[in-house]
């Protein structure tokens, strides 16, 4: 992975001591909240309803383990002994005392990490494929374009104030797991006709509000036009972008607003004065960046472990963690576990400090030293041998780590909702807790199969639930909580928004619903048809008739 | 409200005329672009210099025939997080080569000065909370730049890969340059 070298290391060092300023400067009382705001927003500190909440960047979900370790030490000294994983690749602390916070940035500089950008109207931390440069599928490790991307981010002196802030992913493989047609740019990269690698640029996706798949306004763009052909999209949208709207300033709403066609002909305008500038990408800087990349030197291993064969036919809980949470890599003998942070009535996404000092260390000794996180708010050690399986499965079901539910029903993405964030409407873990609870049975979970569920607790849409196959968002309905039902929502390569299948449930009823959701999908499912695309061949008639047909 | 030109306190010897109101006999004048659009053939006779005022809503492309008649260009920040007028700075000094001053009214945060300064302003209306020495320390809060911009600052990724001295232009051949530090 990329390793900061002088300049990335002196210029994060230099952050830690312009906030460490900003912060005395506004303890001092020298500034006030009004204009102490923006500055600690830029750098991931939000007021919450409790206390301040940090969010770290994890710059496409790639860590070391010391990077992990330090992740764990910050839960313990300067929390309270967790972190939270968070869609965006992110991790967020919720108990955090703003005089720690320069401290907490120094430890974390110490790692080569940071927390610039992960809040404010500017571009923020990129992600990427979880999987990316090992999946077995993948065309081009989508990392090298997002440390560049990150470093033309970071500091951007035109692009620090744009009208909202600005989200990029991603990906190298045909098959989506950035869910990069839901950003404001999402990069998708494959080949051309010629046989060369570029990026298809989509713009102008998004949840929030008013969902938007994103459309393409370039089919190909070669590698080294990518950082000019950003600026361009950036400099229109900086421009033109509406600012005195805080709910119509997205990209996504310019471009509906100007319509795809034109929106591209400004880019590409734009572009035509850059391209060939000094954005251009040098060879040797690209080559520095791959470099970093390469994939590690992998043993000679054995692709069907006798060991493996053995423990599968023996422990039907084994067996069930291989089919849903290892995956193919691209290296023969080698395999991507993915660890659940979604045990039956756990809170999605969160990390005790004692857990990721395990992590780390079985990272260590099992993933060569590295871990990724998804943004299905998951762990993943990208590269274990499959020799290794059936003891990694055994220390991960001790840390509580292995629940075999990936891609599948308790597989919940939520956002913090009404227990920490101060614009929720209603709350949306502990509504995750009691649909992971229902669900338990792993048996009934892998019956059931692929199957995402997403809650937001409001319509910002942290929790995605535009995008769930099925989608839960909070809303507030005269002081009490209710939660309305979309289906047939999905972020891949063939995003698609939930429709809204009726009158929102009250709290007591949406765990039921739910259930009858999936019931009604299994009765009608042909073969092994998955929940979406019986839905896709059926719509929300047959659910819609069994939810509300007592009303 | 204190100048901050170039990066000293400086008189302003422009003055600021309200769109609809009478021109001043003699002296530089600030004026906004529809004055200057509509009124140029009188303005132009004066004989002094010009300074156009550019709302963040109105195109830098619209003064780009005229900029080697203007002294001051000066851009707005209606509030701290309306940042159209980075892209107007930039355009004005790497699209159209401007050369003149180009000034940061309206809300001034002491900590945009880095950026409004990248971006190639070089004059700033500011509070009494900002003095030249707060300014020049500001510009020097990061001594490693990851993107050219209007400041002409060489970026990380240049340092690391020095051209050969044959393919710099004079000018870059004084830059002092820093060895290689990746493994190439």
């Amino acid at each position: 992975m990329y390793a900061y070298d002088s300049y990335d290391r002196t210029l994060v060092m230099e952050r830690v001591e312009q906030f460490r300023e900003q912060v005395t400067r506004r303890l001092a009382g020298q500034i006030g909240e009004d204009e102490f705001k923006p500055l600690r927003l830029m750098n991931g500190l939000y007021l919450q309803l409790h206390a301040y909440m940090l969010r770290i960047a994890i710059p496409y979900g790639t860590l070391n383990t010391a990077q992990l370790r330090k992740l764990a030490h910050i839960a313990r000294r300067y929390d309270r002994g967790y972190g939270h994983f968070t869609t965006r690749q992110n991790i967020q602390f919720n108990w955090i005392k703003l005089s720690d916070a320069p401290d907490i940035l120094a430890d974390l500089a110490d790692v080569e990490m940071h927390a610039i950008q992960t809040s404010g109207n500017c571009i923020r931390n990129v992600t990427a494929d979880h999987f990316a440069g090992v999946a077995a599928d993948e065309i081009e490790d989508p990392r090298i374009w997002c440390e560049i991307i990150r470093q033309w981010s970071t500091f951007h002196p035109e692009f620090s104030f744009l009208p909202r802030k600005f989200k990029i992913a991603v990906t190298g493989a045909p098959h989506d797991r950035a869910a990069v047609k839901v950003h404001d740019i999402g990069l998708r990269m494959h080949r051309n006709a010629a046989g060369d690698i570029g990026f298809e640029v989509i713009v102008g996706g998004g949840q929030g509000r008013t969902p938007i798949v994103g459309v393409t306004i370039r089919d190909f763009l070669p590698k080294e036009h990518l950082l000019s052909y950003l600026e361009a999209i950036l400099r229109v949208y900086n421009l033109l972008g509406r600012r005195d709207n805080l709910y119509k300033s997205r990209i996504k709403i310019l471009v509906a607003a100007v319509g795809t066609s034109k929106f591209a002909e400004m880019v590409e305008a734009e572009w035509a004065e850059l391209k060939d500038g000094e954005l251009t990408l040098p060879a040797t800087e690209v080559a520095r960046i791959e470099a970093a990349f390469a994939p590690p030197s992998y043993e000679p291993a054995d692709p069907f472990p006798p060991d493996v064969i053995a423990k599968r036919a023996q422990s039907k809980d084994f067996a069930r963690w291989m089919r849903s949470n290892v995956a193919a890599h691209r290296q023969p003998g080698y395999a991507i576990v993915t660890l659940s942070l979604k045990p039956a009535g756990g809170t999605p996404g969160d990390a005790t400090a004692g857990q990721m000092e395990a992590i780390a260390d079985l990272a260590d000794a099992h993933s060569l030293g590295e871990v990724r996180v998804s943004h299905i708010q998951n762990l993943v050690l990208p590269h274990v041998k499959r020799s290794d399986l059936p003891q990694l499965w055994e220390a991960l079901r001790a840390l509580d780590l292995a629940t075999p539910n990936i891609g599948l029903v308790g597989d919940i993405i939520a956002c913090p909702g009404l227990d920490y964030c101060s614009l929720a409407n209603a709350r949306s873990i502990p509504l995750a807790q009691q649909l992971s609870a229902r669900f338990a049975d792993p048996e009934r979970q892998q019956r059931i199969g692929e199957l995402a569920i997403k809650i937001s607790g409001c319509i910002n849409a942290c929790g995605h639930h535009h995008v769930g196959h099925i989608g839960i968002l909070g809303v507030d309905k005269k002081g009490e909580e209710f939660y309305q039902v979309t289906l047939g929502g999905s972020a891949d390569e063939n995003a698609s928004l939930g429709d809204i299948v009726g009158p929102a449930f009250a709290a007591d009823r949406v765990v039921d619903a739910v259930e009858q959701v999936v019931e009604t999908y299994l009765g009608i499912r042909q073969e092994s048809e998955r929940f979406i695309d019986t839905y896709r061949r059926v719509g929300t008639t047959p659910f819609k008739e069994k939810l509300y047909a007592a009303h | 409200m204190p100048l901050i030109k170039q990066g000293r306190i400086a008189a302003d010897p422009f003055q600021s005329v309200a769109d609809g109101v009478a021109l001043p006999g003699e002296g530089p004048i600030l004026i906004g672009l529809a004055r200057w659009q509509e009124e140029r053939g009188l303005i132009e006779p004066r004989n002094t210099a010009i300074g156009v005022r550019l709302k963040p809503a109105e195109a830098v492309g619209q003064l780009a025939g005229d900029l080697d008649r203007l002294a001051l260009v000066a851009l707005e920040f209606p509030k701290f997080n309306d940042g159209r007028a980075f892209s107007q700075a930039r355009l004005l000094r790497q699209r159209y080569g401007y050369k003149g001053e180009i000034r940061a009214t309206g809300r001034v945060l002491r900590d945009q000065l880095l950026f409004m300064h990248r971006s190639g302003f070089d004059a700033f209306e500011v509070g009494d909370d900002i003095t030249p020495e707060i300014l020049a320390a500001e510009i020097e809060t990061f001594s490693v730049v990851y993107q050219p911009a209007a400041d002409g600052k060489l970026t990380a990724s240049a340092l690391r890969h020095p051209l050969p001295a044959s393919q710099l232009t004079a000018g870059e051949r004084d830059v002092p340059q820093v060895s290689c530090k990746c493994a190439h």
